[in-house]
């Protein structure tokens, strides 16, 4: 629970910066390619995907270890 | 007696060690698999936000900031359904997870995202507001084109708000309610086998992945 709880205050300081980095009052910015119409904030939200996909993958879980004698059944 | 035939073959397939386990294999120890379940907590809240606002009304979120304040939480936890969805998808995508005789579990995921969508377009036309009007004046110059708006019609603000509360909600509970037995009763996906190893083939299964969960190790589910 205290990690859940580090891990929600991490997030809401995150969304706060970039709160005051981002002007989230006017009208959005969009990208044009061929049929692709996308905004900024959906590629941005697309790419947070593909990173946090990755990130799963590769990073370690914690609190995995061996059963006795270092082998899996 | 048919009630005690249906109560056979129901135990038969999901004895109560698989529907409730309490160990998992080694490799369900990774991040990529914590998804699945984000997706259904994401959907318990956009649920859970969708009633108060539905014994509150669909206009009441303009006149009360704890109102809107529910409603800014129903769009947040759909924003975060779709993005834990999604992953979930790519990583059952990138690991076949249809082996094994698992063919219902990626098809009833498949038909689960598309209900989805349909339910947040649905959600999307309901707002009350300019928005709404707009996306659903959009909306029907597509739906249009496909012949479907003879009967869906997005202009329609009382069908598309029955669809959205009643019909698409039961549908992807459905829909996720049978996506998560049939993971129970198959068990996770184990991972490709190393180059040259095979996994123990079981009936029903193929050399790459068994139609039955494989064995856990010693690593119980923390309480």
């Amino acid at each position: 629970m205290d990690h859940l709880g580090a891990v929600i205050a991490v997030y809401a300081a995150i969304s706060g910066l970039l709160g005051s980095v981002v002007n989230l009052d006017s009208p959005g910015h969009y990208l044009n390619w061929g049929f692709i119409h996308i905004s900024v904030a959906n590629l941005v939200v697309i790419c947070l995907m593909v990173v946090t996909f990755i990130l799963a993958i590769f990073l370690p879980f914690p609190g995995h270890r061996s059963s006795k004698g270092g082998k899996d059944d | 007696m048919w009630t005690a035939k249906v109560r056979r073959s129901v135990v038969n397939a999901l004895p109560p060690e698989r529907m409730l386990p309490d160990r998992q294999p080694a490799y369900v120890a990774s991040w990529i698999y914590v998804f699945g379940v984000t997706t259904m907590t994401a959907m318990m809240v956009v649920i859970g936000t969708g009633c108060i606002l539905a014994i509150m009304g669909p206009q009441w979120w303009h006149t009360s900031s704890f109102g809107h304040f529910i409603n800014s939480l129903h769009l947040w936890s759909v924003e975060l359904f779709f993005f834990a969805m999604v992953i979930h998808l790519w990583g059952k995508f990138f690991m076949a997870a249809w082996r094994g005789n698992r063919a219902l579990t990626w098809v009833t995921g498949v038909v689960t995202f598309l209900a989805s969508i349909v339910t947040g377009l649905t959600g999307y036309v309901s707002q009350t507001n300019f928005d709404s009007q707009w996306i659903s004046t959009q909306a029907k110059d597509g739906i249009n084109a496909t012949g479907g708006g003879a009967f869906f019609n997005v202009l329609n603000f009382g069908q598309m708000l029955m669809w959205h509360i009643v019909l698409m909600p039961l549908a992807v509970i459905a829909l996720v309610a049978l996506h998560v037995l049939m993971v129970r009763r198959r068990g996770v996906v184990p991972p490709f086998p190393a180059k040259g190893e095979q996994l123990p083939s079981m009936t029903g299964g193929t050399a790459s992945a068994p139609a039955e969960p494989v064995p856990t190790t010693s690593e119980e589910v923390p309480a």
